[in-house]
């Protein structure tokens, strides 16, 4: 597969502070990819980067096999954004907002833009300036999902929907998947990125700390384990990948890496095993544990 | 705890906001005062010149209509009548800014919600912005009167002029207190109290105008008109002001009940519902641009045709009040010093016409940047939309305003002077190309220091008001006049049009035009 976005070692920098420094980002083309990171990692310089706002200065980028900043303007035909904070012209109504944009990309599918009004519950009769966030989100989503392009790049698109609209934009990103689409979905909503994603790239301070899929990216992770044995096992503190290991009699909790799973079930095995739960790493666990680790990390480094 | 909970905090927030702003208003008020009685004393130097002067003046319905009755032929009387009326529109403006800036607007962008949710009462907000207003006013008064005593008038009439400039502005706050309850859009509340004004102006207008048998009462029926009825210098009616304080009054308690009867961020008016679809106009960046600054532009050129048809009537009865040799040289000054007594008047006149054009044409293109900086710049420029014909349908709109306002500004004055058709309708034309270097001086600020470029662009228009406004003053260092494109602007009717410079200011225009664009390619939006 060729891959629509391809970054690598991109770097920016505002006057004195690095936004970005050295990432790298590669997005399949038909994949729905997760790009996650924690407030002010960067995500929204490196898609204001692809949409050709602002000049890289490192690095290189391309998308749809073009340049983001030397043909913006074909490249643009070819996709539709979805900003994070979106901003309307107070005057202008929904419905307006919605045309005005499809026409400036070339053309709306007027099908879809009637049926996404629909499910998104928009009134495209009200003024801008009426709207609240969550409404104000609606707008610009259904104008990029009712546009027929090949991708498209959306900066968290749900931090203002309430729940029900937030199944709605699921939905929707799961029609974009069957059709083909390929989505670069921004967030920090760790449910919706499991629920959507095939690929994830986690971020931070510029930089790429982790990529691949979540079946990738879960066997870096632990596995949380509890058991109730038949008498007090063996040598589980001496095997490697162990951690917080509580041994209360014959009961046992710890968390085990998961490519340290086989021993250690061995070891519970040889103890024989009355009970067992074993809950898979979430995201989340994951998540926090980049950010733990890497500062650990840079700890190590300075110290 | 009290409704009015917070509103000192509040206020104090809001001053250090708007220190810089209050600033430069406070600068211009005493700069206003301080140019006309400076510029009277130097066209007049005798008492008989200037009760000369007072006499013509007195009876040109055009004047009158402009600034009002005459009260008295004293520096300090003339004075007064030149700036009661314009000062006191500019302080209501300045005080429906501040009042909407503070309730509505703040409202709208939701940061009330912030200090709302903080242990801050329900009126809070809506005092702290008649607050603010209301100081501002008071010290823009004593600033008034203070440089007016510190130039030599009297003590009496110098505080009852400020007093009287100060209390139109009080009213107009009190107005914008309740427009900002009416609507909950920031840009309509503004634009009612806006009307109010206008309204106040318009009644002031006719009713200073019109002959003693006809409507005179309608001036005290203006906020505007008690600012020019109080007769400071003139005899002084100190009690006029308590009408614009009682006014002032009654609207702020008005506006509190208002305010105390509707939710957050709603208003009294309805929101009337809008198309669902865009009309077929609004699918290319120049639908786009047209749409966002045709609404405005109509306004201006509303503005330029009245003020045309203003100046060309007042040109009629000009030749008698230029008798005076000394008058004549001076008024020579600022225009072309050929031609006709009427010429003259009408050529120095235009010229400042062509400032207020290039305050058109700078606001139009600073909406550029005002659209990228609220982030309306983005979206656009996410789609198939390039930088430079979203930039460049601004621009062109911009800059076809400014010769459509030139025209008309030529055509009213063409029409209210009732002669001179061709000569005058040119004039108002050779106003475009000094305008459209300060248009392409926004334009090149914003594409090459956007975060300057509003500070920058209006910095340099007003570094060249003050050049053509103490130009004659200047006549001995003459580099500092050239750096202003209104030096090189042909004087018309009357003077000679020597194409070079004309050529020139386009060709500098194009320049610069051409800079902006170029640097807006290769910078970062946002």
């Amino acid at each position: 597969m060729t891959a629509a976005i391809e970054i690598v070692g991109l770097r920016k920098a505002y006057g004195r502070t690095i936004a970005l420094d050295g990432l790298d980002l590669t997005v399949a083309s038909g994949e729905v990819h997760g790009f996650l990171g924690p407030n002010g990692a960067g995500k929204t310089t490196t898609i204001r980067i692809l949409l050709g706002l602002l000049r890289a200065d490192g690095g290189s980028a391309r998308m749809l096999g073009g340049d983001p900043w030397s043909q913006a303007t074909e490249l643009h035909r070819r996709l539709a954004y979805v900003p994070g904070d979106v901003s309307l012209w107070p005057s202008f109504t929904g419905g307006q907002v919605i045309d005005l944009l499809g026409r400036l990309r070339g053309g709306l599918d007027e099908g879809r833009r009637a049926s996404l009004i629909q499910r998104f519950e928009l009134d495209p009769t009200k003024r801008a300036s009426a709207y609240s966030k969550g409404n104000r989100q609606k707008v610009a989503l259904i104008a990029a999902l009712a546009s027929d392009v090949e991708l498209l790049l959306l900066d968290e698109p749900t931090a203002g929907l309430d729940p029900l609209m937030e199944a709605v934009f699921r939905s929707c990103i799961e029609e974009e998947r069957k059709r083909g689409r390929t989505v670069l979905l921004s967030s920090h909503i760790l449910s919706e990125v499991e629920a959507l994603c095939d690929r994830v790239t986690i971020i931070r301070a510029g930089k790429t700390v982790e990529s691949g899929s979540l079946a990738d990216l879960r066997h870096l992770t632990r596995t949380s384990i509890s058991a109730e044995l038949d008498g007090p096992p063996q040598g589980l503190d001496q095997l490697p990948g162990v951690y917080d290991l509580d041994v209360e009699g014959d009961r046992v909790r710890c968390e085990v890496d998961s490519d340290k799973l086989t021993p250690f079930l061995k070891a519970l095995a040889a103890a024989g095993v009355r009970s067992l739960t074993s809950q898979p790493p979430t995201l989340e666990e994951l998540f926090l544990r980049q950010y733990t680790s890497s500062d650990n990390e840079h700890a190590g480094v300075s110290s | 705890m009290s409704t009015l909970t917070g509103t000192g905090a509040l206020t104090r927030l809001a001053v250090r906001r708007d220190r810089i702003m209050l600033a430069v208003w406070l600068y211009v008020f005493a700069a206003f005062i301080a140019a006309t009685v400076v510029g009277f004393r130097g066209l007049y130097k005798t008492q008989a010149s200037l009760a000369s002067f007072a006499a013509g003046a007195g009876h040109n319905s055009a004047f009158l209509s402009l600034y009002g009755p005459l009260y008295g032929d004293s520096l300090g009387s003339v004075s007064a009548w030149r700036v009661s009326a314009v000062l006191s529109v500019v302080g209501s403006l300045f005080s429906i800014f501040v009042v909407i800036r503070h309730t509505r607007a703040d409202e709208e962008s939701g940061r009330l919600e912030l200090t709302g949710s903080e242990p801050v009462g329900r009126h809070a907000a809506l005092a702290t912005g008649v607050l603010v207003a209301a100081i501002a006013n008071l010290v823009i008064g004593a600033v008034l009167a203070v440089v007016a005593l510190a130039l030599g008038l009297p003590a009496g009439g110098s505080f009852l002029l400020g007093a009287g400039i100060a209390c139109c502005g009080l009213a107009f706050t009190g107005v914008a207190a309740v427009t900002a309850q009416l609507s909950a859009s920031a840009r309509a509340a503004r634009g009612l109290a806006i009307g109010a004004l206008v309204v106040a102006f318009a009644l002031r207008a006719v009713g200073d105008a019109s002959s003693a048998s006809g409507p005179r009462l309608l001036s005290w029926l203006s906020p505007v008109g008690w600012a020019v009825l109080d007769r400071a210098f003139g005899g002084g009616r100190w009690w006029v002001l308590a009408l614009g304080i009682l006014l002032a009054a009654a609207l702020v308690i008005a506006g509190g009940v208002l305010a105390g009867r509707r939710d957050y961020d709603a208003g009294l008016l309805p929101q009337r519902p809008g198309p669902a679809r865009a009309s077929a106009s609004l699918s290319s960046p120049l639908g786009l641009a047209w749409r966002l600054q045709s609404g405005t532009l109509y306004a201006w050129l509303a503005g330029a045709l009245i003020y045309g048809l203003l100046i060309g009537s007042s040109a009629r009865g000009i030749g008698g009040l230029l008798k005076s040799a000394s008058t004549r040289k001076a008024v020579s000054d600022y225009g072309s010093g050929q031609g006709g007594l009427s010429e003259i008047y009408l050529a120095a006149i235009l010229g400042f016409t062509g400032l207020v054009i290039a305050a058109y044409a700078v606001s139009a293109v600073l909406r550029l940047r005002s659209e990228e900086s609220g982030g309306l710049a983005e979206p656009v420029l996410a789609t198939g939309t390039g930088r430079l014909a979203w930039a460049s349908a601004h621009v062109l709109i911009a800059a076809a305003g400014t010769a459509a306002m030139s025209l008309l500004a030529g055509l009213g004055t063409a029409v209210g002077y009732g002669a001179l058709f061709g000569p005058l309708v040119w004039a108002g034309l050779a106003l475009a190309p000094a305008a459209l270097v300060l248009c392409g001086l926004a334009v090149a600020l914003f594409g090459l220091v956007p975060s300057r470029s509003v500070a920058g662009s209006w910095t340099l228009f007003g570094l060249f008001a003050l050049i053509l406004f103490l130009g004659p003053l200047l006549r001995a260092s003459h580099w500092l006049l050239d750096v202003s494109p209104f030096t090189h602007s042909p004087k018309l009717p009357g003077g000679t049009v020597s194409a070079l410079p004309v050529v020139l200011l386009c060709l500098i225009a194009l320049a610069l035009t051409g800079a902006g664009l170029a640097g807006l390619r290769r910078r970062d939006i946002g």
